[in-house]
C-alpha cells in the first residue's frame, strides 16, 4: 500500500516532461495549443466529434481522437473561437452546456489552454459543464511572465491548512486562533533568520523565501525519494539550509560587502538570485504540489479546538528552536557580539569583534531556520510547492516591519500577530485574499508607527 | 538549427508588444530609480492597474481613450496611496511598501470574490475589451509582411499595436530627455545623490518624491495596456517576476539613461528568445520545453545578479552619473 502510493509519487516527479512529450502540440515561442476534450460523464472520451476553430488566419477543422481529445497548434496569439458540431456528438447525447457553444478562448503563445466540453443525454443537458482545464498543468511559465506561472501560482494561494478548517466538535473562532497561532510561530522562524541579517548587515534578504522553499523541498526528497523516516527529513533540509547559507554568505555576499557594494545593490542581487532558485526549483519539480508525507495526519480533540498530531510536533520543534536562539542571542558570548554588530557594526569592530565571522554565523542560522520553517511550513499547509516560500516572503516582510526592523523578538512578535490575522481575516474575507490582508496590516503599520512594535524610532529616518 | 526561423523568433519577439510593454515600464522605472533613487519593487502592479484600468473601462463602454485615461488615473492614485505615507521615511521601506502594495493588487484581482468585474484568476478574455482599440485604426483588415515579419494589420499581436507601442515609447522617451534637462530633473537627481542636500537648498523633497512616483507610474500603467492588448488580462501574468524582469531591462541598458530601458528591452527579449532557441537545437528533446525556458529564466536572474556586481552602470550607464545606494 505504502509502496504503491510512493511509486506513484515518483512518477509524479517526471509527469510533467512526460506529459508535455505525449501531446502532439507542445506550446513554444511560436506556437500555442488549444486543447479540446470532449468526454461523455460516465461513458468516458468521445471520439469522432468536429470542431471548427476560428479566430486569426485560417479556421481550423478538427476531430477528436479515440481519447476524445483534440490538440490544434496556433501561431498568432488573440482570441479564438471553438464551435462543436452538435451533430457529431455520440448518439443520444447532446451538449450539457449548449449556452458555452460556440465559446470563446484567449490564446497566448508558449501557453496550452484547454476547455473540456461535456456530451450528456438530453434530461441532463443546461447546467455549465464548460469548465476550464487547468493549463497550468500543461504548461508551465508562460513566456511572457517569466516564472510566476500564470497558471501555476493560482494554487499555492488557495491552499489552505487542515488546523484552519472547522469541524464537528470545534469552536470556528477557538479554531483560526489556534491555527493562527500555529502560522505564526512556524512563519516567526522564517521571518527570524531574515531579521537577523537585516539587524547585522542591512540588508532586506528577497531570496528567503527560496531558502523557506530549498527547506520544503529538500524534505520532499529526503522523505519521499531516499526514503528517510520524517524527523531525519527535517535534520537534513536543516543541515543543507545552513551549508547554503555559509556557502551564499562566503562566496557571494561576504565578497560584496568587503568589495564595499551597498546594500541597495545586494538587495537587488538577492532579488537576482531569488529569480534564478525559483527558476531552478521550477526546473527540478515542476509546477506539481509536493507533499512531504503522503496520508493524513490524526487530529485530537483539545477542549474546543481540534489539531493534528503533526501540527502538535512542529509547534514543539519550533517553540524550542525559538528559545534556543533566544537563550543564545541573550546569555552566550557570541550572542551578545551578534547584538552588539547588530547594533553598530563599527564600534563593535572596535571593540575587537569579530565582524565578519559573526555576520557568517548569522547567515548559516538563518539560513538554516528558513529551510527548517520551510519544512514545517510544508507540513503545516499540507504540501510543498516552488513557490511556496516566495509567497510566503511578503509575510516575513510583514512580521519583520511589524515587530520592528533588526529586532529578534520582534520578528517572533510580528508573526504571531500576522498569522493570527491571515486566519482570522478568513472570517470576513474570501479564502483566497488573506495573504492580502496581512499585506495590508503591514502598510497601515508604516503610516502610524514606522518603526514597528519593538523597533527603534532612530532607525527609520 | 533553423537560423533564418530562429532569427525572425528574435526579431518578432524584440519588435513585439511585450518588449514594448516592458521598455515603457522600464522608462517608468527609469524615472523612480535612475532619475529619483526610489526603490520601486511594484511596477508591476501598476502595470496590472492600468491593465484593468483600460479593460474593465472598455467592458462598461468607454470609448478608447478614456479607457487610456483611465489605466492612467489608476497609476496616479495607486501612486499616491503608496507614496503619501512611504516617501517620508527610508528608502527600502519603499521598497517594501511597493512590493506589498503590488501583490495585493494582484490578489484582489485573481480573487474569485469578484470574478465579475476582474474576470477572478482566468482574467478577462482580450475579446472583451479589444474591439475599440483595433476599431481605432486607420487600416484595413490585411496582413502586410516587412523583411521576415508576417502580421495582421490590426488583430491582437498586429502592426497597428506595435505602431502605437513604439510610438509611445518614442514620446515617452522624449519627455525623459526633456526633463532630465529641465531644471525639475536636475532637483531629482540631486535627491537620488544627496537628499539632504537638496533639502538644504529649500526645496520641498518630498513633493519632487511623490511627482516622479506618479509620473514613473503612468508609464508602467501604460506598459500595462500594451501588454494586455496582446492576450488578455490575468492578474497571475502581471506579478512579482515582471516587476524583477523590468529592474533587469532598466539595469541592462543603463539606469538614468533616456534610452537605456528600450535598448534593455530590445537585448532582454532578443537574448531570452535567442538562448531557448539555441538550447532547443542543442539539446534538443532531453528537455522539455518548459524546462528549456526554465533555464533562460535562472540565466535572467544570474545576470541580474552580475550587472550588479561587475556593470551596474550597464550598457549605456556612465559609472559616475550613478551611485546605486538608496537612503
Amino acid at each position: 500500500m505504502l509502496l504503491a502510493l510512493l511509486a506513484t509519487l515518483s512518477t509524479l516527479v517526471v509527469a510533467g516532461p512526460a506529459h508535455a512529450a505525449t501531446t502532439p502540440c507542445s506550446p513554444d515561442d511560436v506556437t500555442a495549443c488549444l486543447n479540446v476534450t470532449v468526454s461523455v460523464p460516465g461513458t468516458g472520451p468521445a471520439p469522432g466529434v468536429a470542431l471548427t476553430v476560428e479566430g486569426e488566419g485560417d479556421p481550423v477543422t478538427a476531430t477528436t481522437d479515440d481519447a476524445g481529445k483534440v490538440s490544434v497548434p496556433l501561431t498568432t496569439a488573440g482570441d479564438y473561437t471553438v464551435t462543436v458540431d452538435e451533430s457529431t456528438l455520440p448518439a443520444g447525447t447532446v451538449l450539457k452546456d449548449p449556452a458555452a457553444n460556440p465559446v470563446t478562448v484567449g490564446v497566448v503563445l508558449g501557453r496550452s489552454v484547454g476547455r473540456i466540453v461535456q456530451a450528456v443525454p438530453p434530461a441532463e443537458a443546461g447546467a455549465p459543464a464548460d469548465t476550464p482545464s487547468d493549463g497550468g498543468a500543461t504548461s508551465t511559465a508562460p513566456d511572457d511572465d517569466a516564472t510566476s506561472g500564470a497558471d501555476t501560482e493560482a494554487g499555492a494561494e488557495a491552499e489552505e491548512s487542515a488546523e484552519a478548517s472547522a469541524r464537528p466538535g470545534t469552536n470556528r473562532y477557538a479554531q483560526l486562533v489556534l491555527a493562527g497561532t500555529v502560522f505564526g510561530l512556524l512563519l516567526a522562524l522564517a521571518a527570524l533568520g531574515a531579521n537577523l541579517i537585516y539587524g547585522t548587515t542591512g540588508l532586506s534578504n528577497f531570496a528567503h523565501g527560496e531558502l523557506v522553499t530549498l527547506g520544503g523541498m529538500t524534505a520532499f526528497l529526503a522523505v519521499q525519494q531516499w526514503h528517510l523516516p520524517l524527523w531525519l527529513a527535517i535534520v537534513v533540509a536543516t543541515a543543507v539550509g545552513a551549508a547554503v547559507g555559509w556557502v551564499l554568505d562566503r562566496f557571494l555576499f561576504g565578497p560584496l560587502r568587503r568589495r564595499g557594494v551597498g546594500n541597495t545593490q545586494q538587495m537587488i542581487v538577492t532579488i537576482g538570485l531569488s529569480l534564478a532558485m525559483l527558476s531552478t526549483f521550477l526546473f527540478f519539480f515542476s509546477a506539481q504540489p509536493k507533499p512531504i508525507v503522503s496520508g493524513i495526519s490524526q487530529r485530537m480533540q483539545i477542549g474546543p479546538v481540534q489539531i493534528s498530531g503533526q501540527s502538535l510536533i512542529s509547534v514543539g520543534i519550533a517553540v524550542v528552536v525559538l528559545g534556543a536562539v533566544a537563550f543564545v542571542l541573550s546569555r552566550t558570548r557570541t550572542g551578545r557580539a551578534t547584538r552588539a554588530v547588530s547594533d553598530n557594526p563599527a564600534l563593535a569592530a572596535a571593540t575587537g569583534i569579530n565582524v565578519e565571522s559573526v555576520i557568517n554565523r548569522v547567515w548559516v542560522v538563518s539560513a538554516a531556520l528558513a529551510a527548517l520553517g520551510g519544512v514545517l511550513l510544508s507540513l503545516y499547509l499540507n504540501t510543498a510547492r516552488f513557490n511556496f516560500g516566495s509567497t510566503l516572503l511578503l509575510l516575513m516582510f510583514a512580521a519583520i516591519t511589524l515587530g520592528g526592523l533588526g529586532s529578534p523578538l520582534g520578528a517572533v512578535l510580528g508573526a504571531l500577530v500576522i498569522g493570527l490575522v491571515v486566519e482570522l481575516s478568513t472570517i470576513f474575507l474570501p479564502n483566497d485574499m488573506r495573504y492580502a490582508s496581512a499585506l495590508v496590516i503591514l502598510i497601515l503599520v508604516l503610516l502610524v508607527r514606522p518603526q514597528g512594535i519593538l523597533g527603534r524610532a532612530e532607525r527609520i529616518g | 538549427m533553423d537560423f533564418a526561423q530562429l532569427g525572425t523568433n528574435v526579431l518578432t519577439e524584440m519588435l513585439g508588444p511585450t518588449a514594448i510593454a516592458y521598455a515603457l515600464a522600464a522608462i517608468g522605472l527609469n524615472i523612480h530609480f535612475g532619475l529619483t533613487g526610489l526603490i520601486n519593487m511594484g511596477q508591476a502592479g501598476f502595470m496590472l492597474l492600468g491593465a484593468y484600468g483600460f479593460a474593465i473601462a472598455t467592458i462598461q463602454g468607454a470609448p478608447v481613450w478614456l479607457a487610456f485615461l483611465v489605466a492612467v488615473a489608476a497609476a496616479v492614485v495607486f501612486a499616491l496611496l503608496l507614496g503619501l505615507p512611504t516617501l517620508k521615511l527610508r528608502g527600502d521601506y519603499l521598497a517594501i511598501v511597493t512590493i506589498a502594495a503590488a501583490e495585493i493588487v494582484r490578489m484582489i484581482g485573481r480573487s474569485t470574490a469578484l470574478t465579475d468585474v476582474t474576470g477572478g484568476a482566468e482574467g478577462l478574455t482580450g475579446s472583451s475589451f479589444k474591439s475599440t482599440f483595433q476599431d481605432a485604426s486607420p487600416f484595413p483588415d490585411d496582413r502586410w509582411t516587412l523583411g521576415p515579419i508576417t502580421l495582421a494589420t490590426n488583430a491582437s499581436n498586429s502592426w497597428w499595436l506595435r505602431i502605437v507601442g513604439w510610438t509611445l515609447v518614442l514620446l515617452a522617451c522624449l519627455l525623459v530627455w526633456r526633463l532630465m534637462r529641465s531644471p525639475w530633473g536636475r532637483v531629482l537627481k540631486g535627491i537620488r545623490e544627496d537628499e539632504d542636500a537638496v533639502r538644504a537648498l529649500g526645496k520641498n523633497v518630498y513633493g519632487y518624491k511623490l511627482q516622479a512616483l506618479v509620473l514613473g507610474g503612468v508609464f508602467g500603467a501604460l506598459g500595462g495596456v500594451i501588454f494586455v492588448l496582446a492576450s488578455s488580462v490575468q492578474a497571475d501574468s502581471l506579478g512579482r517576476p515582471v516587476t524583477f524582469n523590468t529592474w533587469t531591462i532598466l539595469l541592462l541598458g543603463g539606469a538614468a539613461t533616456v534610452l537605456g530601458p528600450v535598448l534593455g528591452s530590445l537585448i532582454f527579449w532578443a537574448a531570452l528568445v535567442l538562448v531557448r532557441g539555441v538550447l532547443r537545437g542543442v539539446v534538443g528533446d532531453a528537455l522539455s520545453v518548459p524546462q528549456i525556458e526554465q533555464i533562460g529564466w535562472v540565466l535572467v536572474g544570474v545576470t541580474l545578479m552580475a550587472l550588479i556586481v561587475f556593470r551596474p552602470q550597464g550598457v549605456l550607464g556612465d559609472k559616475k552619473e550613478l551611485a546605486i545606494n538608496a537612503r
